[in-house]
This record gives C-alpha cells, structure tokens and sequence, in this order.
C-alpha cells in the first residue's frame, strides 16, 4: 500500500510545551474522477481520515477529502501534558489502517 | 476562423472537460455549496474574522497548493476551537478537509496542501466550543488545474 510515513517531532520538549508535529505519508489519494489511458475512471481510493493520539489520549483528527492533494502532508499542534508516545493513524477507503507510533522525549 | 478550427476548438474544450471534470462538477454551484456547508456546521450565521489563511494568490499547479489556517482562540476549556472546515466550491467534489482540535491543541493552526481544479475563492469555516462560526475566503488564481478535485 504505502511507504512507511515520515513524522518529524521536536527533539525534545518541555512539559506545557506547544510543539508542532509534521506528517507526511505517500498515497495517491485517487479521487475518482481522474481517468486513465483506456479513458475509464480510476476508482477513488483516499486516505479519508488521519488521526493523532499522544499518551492514548486523542489529540487532533482531520477528515480528508478529494481536494487534498496526493501524498498528503499534514501539520499541527500540541501541548506537551507529560511523557509520552505519539500514535499515528491513517485510514484507506476499504478500512486499512497504516499505523505509526514515535515517543517524545520529554525534558 | 476556419469550420475546421472552430471543431479542433470544440474538441479540445470537450477534452478539457471529460478530462478534469467528474459528474458532480455540473451541478456544484453556489446553492450546492451552501447545503454541503450546511451539513457541515449546521444553522449557525457565520461571521467574518478570526481565521487566517496562507495559500498563494497564484497557484501554477493546482495539484498541490500549500496553505496554512490559523484561527484565533485561547484555547482553554472555556473557550476553543473545534473544528475547521476547508472547501472550494468550483472543485468537481467541493470538500477539501476538516480539522478538529481540542483544548489540549495549544493552537489551532493546520498546514496541509490542497488541491484545486481552477481558479476560485477557497472558504474556510471555523466552529468554536460555544457555538458561534466564523468565515473567511481567499481568491487563488490556478495557472493548471488539479483533475482531481
């Protein structure tokens, strides 16, 4: 399906901290409207929802549409509450779950 | 103007469009986009302010279109954003995406990329904690289409 997702964390953190978290995964995100050479449509096949916990606990969600762009890079933010590890959640149309999970060093 | 060219004209316009746009691109218009709006937020009015939005004014390619949303707020548990909606009513499919924070946030500010099948005004709405909705909208001016909307 894809290629392991890219997650850049800050290298360190303080608690009450607000860091930014950078993600990028490769994925066509087909929409369904474009069509290949023999002029059929390629069936759309999104990455429709992205999800982020830290320490179990959800901390942001994004539902994303055909007009996000291919290979979707998302960014945002979050207070730093304490140690912990990050898990990444991205879900295909179909159901596949591609799941990445990185600590945060907390100083 | 030759019949000849006037056809190759024709043609290629048609390719244009079988090209780039799905069946739901002949009905999105403005009503449309109000009752997807709508089914997003609700019945709230929104009002202008709070959000800003980075895109470039001129997109050559509308595939990939960075931007950035910041939408003014504390962020406590009083008072926080909840949720930011992006659409572009001229794409075939006019949702772009939706994010959703909480107080934990810190900030509520997102950066993705968009995609952007011509040129349009992109309208961002932000929900906060106690019900009210802000708008906004950014004119982008698309050298190349995005097909797929």
């Amino acid at each position: 399906m894809s290629a392991k997702p890219r997650i850049r964390l800050p290298d360190n953190a303080r608690i009450g901290e607000v860091i930014e978290i950078k993600t990028l995964i490769a994925h066509p995100m087909e929409s369904g409207n474009r069509r290949n050479n023999d002029g059929g449509l390629v069936p759309r096949l999104l990455l429709h929802t992205f999800a982020a916990k830290f320490a179990g606990r959800e901390v942001f969600r994004a539902t994303l549409h055909t007009g996000t762009a291919a290979n979707p890079y998302i960014s945002f933010f979050t207070k730093v509450p304490g140690p912990g590890e990050f898990e990444f959640t991205w879900i295909e149309d179909g159901g596949a779950e591609i799941i990445e999970r990185q600590a945060l060093k907390v100083i | 103007m030759t019949d000849r060219r006037v056809f190759m004209l024709g043609l290629s316009a048609m390719a244009a469009w079988t090209g780039c746009a799905g069946p739901a691109a002949a009905q999105s218009g403005p009503r449309d986009i109000q009752a997807v709006v709508k089914a997003l937020v609700g019945d709230a009015t929104p009002v202008e302010g709070r959000i800003s939005l980075d895109l470039p004014e001129i997109a050559e390619n509308g595939n990939t279109i960075p931007y950035t949303v910041r939408v003014e707020s504390p962020m406590t548990d009083a008072e926080y954003v909840k949720a930011v909606h992006l659409l572009a009513p001229a794409n075939p499919h006019p949702q772009i995406g939706s994010f959703f924070f909480t107080p934990q946030s810190g900030k509520a500010t997102v950066s993705s990329r968009m995609r952007l099948a011509q040129t349009q005004d992109v309208l961002v709405f932000a929900e906060m904690s106690d019900g009210r909705l802000y708008t906004t909208k950014r004119a982008v001016k698309v050298t190349v289409g995005g097909c797929g909307g």
